[in-house]
């Protein structure tokens, strides 16, 4: 809890002491952070830190305790498929694509809770012109896509719920670095739309560039949280996961 | 030749069957990887509620009502099943859900049999007529079946690919954990699978029951097998797999009896079985699952 208590700004996202377990072993133990409208959050850590668990908890697919509060509102016992009406919409690890669905019916799935048709086509084609490679494969079966392209269209479905905030679970998984910088320039423009990010990372580097502020989270606890630029110059960031 | 094109109507007729049968059970494996061993005994007790319907209805009910209430009534029965006996054993291993369903079954067919101990007669629904299409002899019942399964069907097909509720059911077959992500309950959509697949299996229930009039309690083990059967030939988890494989099936059955003594029939239908699952393991349409990363 490095945050202090005279931030003005509005709080999106409020995590009071989450925990998570797994039958009975604790997966992360007690954190706290908070996400204000508008910003760039991220959570950095390494393997097994606990990151895609702290998400996953989040976005209500697997039980926690303590209290999220999202959007003012306490997010405990709602259960996953009723929080992305709520404005929370999850790319998860690994992408989440329905392989034997067309990219287009995997972005009308994203809108799945929206009745407006107009605006649905209208955000399926804003999407579009931001990620054309996706276009040419509209009606291809989206298991047919390269890792990229799948990554291109898991964060594009996420979009399509018009969600206030997105959460993204190592978005540069797997991918070349030619990809990984396409992916971010697409966060960056998510992000200047609107769209609050909490982006979780192993490439604390990456992360760290684009986040306005970031926590480390190491065994299921947050020893450190603060702005980017702090946490890029900290001694113990760089030896653990900047590699200087 | 009139023999072949005679013997290919019934083949027709009965492929049909099995197909809408082996629908129920490849729409519960696409959605939850599992075999609901309780279908055959629901397709029978397809056959027995339209016999209730017809005995007690105090009104002549035509056709096409009897068929709704059928469905809608087997179709509400497999979502209870689900509901109560299958949904909580949702994250245990597949076995239990799977030995689950096998007492389900036993329990359907056994409550029958204490109702109904001996085989039924199963009235008339309508006046049966036959033609004779150049020297081809072909009941109205037979296109009756015939007519009702294509239109379930190219129904449930367009449902399955074009529709919301498709779109649906098919990511919740490619990756359950994933679907909640997008707004979708997955509670809900496995409910409706069941509605849906469970109602075809009592509509094919009684068209059976029509078709061979005599039901008895016991009809849905070994045509539910069969229909079990047609469904892993075609591959299970496919739905056009699942008629493709009931053609086959109904096929081989119709042949074999027409050429072969009568007896060799479910020897050769399930030998079939066994031979096309050396070379296809998945079935005739379908795929090794995908190994996820």
């Amino acid at each position: 809890m490095s945050e202090g208590t005279d931030n003005t700004e509005e709080i999106l996202l409020d995590v009071r002491n989450l925990t998570v377990s797994y039958d009975g072993i604790p997966a992360i133990k007690g954190i706290s952070f908070q996400v204000k409208r508008g910003e760039i959050f991220t959570l950095i850590g390494a393997n097994g830190a606990g990151k895609s668990s702290t998400l996953r908890a989040l976005s209500g697919l697997i039980r926690h305790g303590g209290e999220v509060i999202f959007s003012g509102e306490n997010l405990r016992g709602i259960p996953a498929d009723r929080i992305v009406a709520r404005g929370l919409a999850h790319v998860p690890e690994g992408r989440g694509i329905f392989g034997n669905l067309t990219v287009l019916e995997n972005l009308r799935l994203g809108a799945w809770l929206r009745r407006d048709r107009r605006g649905i086509q209208a955000d399926i084609e804003r999407v579009l012109d931001v990620l054309p490679r996706l276009r040419e494969r509209l009606t291809q079966p989206s298991g047919t896509l390269s890792g990229g392209e799948q990554q291109m269209l898991a964060i594009a479905r996420a979009l399509m719920s018009r969600a206030k905030m997105l959460l993204l679970d190592e978005p540069s998984m797997g991918l070349a670095p030619k990809l990984i910088a396409d992916i971010y320039r697409v966060l960056r423009e998510v992000h200047a739309a609107g769209t609050t990010l909490l982006l979780v990372e192993q490439n604390a580097n990456l992360a760290l560039g684009l986040a306005h502020r970031a926590a480390v989270l190491e065994t299921g606890e947050i020893p450190l949280c603060s702005d980017s630029a702090t946490l890029r110059a900290s001694p113990e960031v760089q030896r653990a996961y900047l590699g200087a | 030749m009139a023999y072949f094109a005679q013997q290919s109507v019934n083949a027709i007729s009965l492929g049909f069957l099995y197909a809408l049968i082996g629908l129920g059970y490849t729409m519960v494996y696409g959605v939850l990887t599992m075999i609901n061993f309780a279908h055959g005994d629901l397709f029978m007790l397809g056959a027995f509620v339209c016999l209730l319907l017809v005995t007690f209805s105090p009104v002549a009910l035509p056709f096409p009502v009897l068929l709704v209430l059928v469905m809608a009534i087997i179709g509400g029965l497999g979502v209870l099943i689900e509901r109560l006996a299958y949904r909580p054993l949702r994250q245990a291993p597949r076995v239990s859900a799977v030995i689950t369903a096998l007492g389900c079954g036993l329990v359907i067919s056994n409550v029958t049999l204490s109702i109904s101990p001996y085989s039924r007669a199963m009235p008339e629904v309508f006046d049966d007529r036959y033609f004779n299409v150049l020297g081809v002899g072909v009941s109205l019942l037979q296109l009756l079946i015939i007519g009702v399964s294509l239109a379930l069907m190219v129904g449930l097909d367009v449902l399955i690919y074009r529709t919301r509720f498709g779109m649906a059911l098919r990511a919740v077959a490619f990756d359950a954990k994933t679907v909640p992500l997008m707004g979708i309950s997955v509670n809900r959509i496995i409910s409706l699978t069941f509605l849906i697949g469970t109602g075809l299996g009592g509509a094919a229930g009684m068209l059976y029951g029509m078709a061979f009039p005599v039901i008895s309690a016991s009809m849905g083990v070994l045509v539910g097998w069969k229909a079990f059967i047609a469904a892993v030939i075609g591959g299970i988890g496919n739905i056009r797999g699942a008629v493709l494989g009931g053609f086959i099936l109904g096929t081989v059955e119709i042949f074999s009896v027409a050429m072969l003594p009568s007896t060799y029939r479910d020897l050769i239908s399930y030998s079939l079985l066994l031979v096309i699952l050396i070379f296809k393991p998945y079935g005739i349409l379908g795929r090794a699952p995908n190994v996820k990363v």
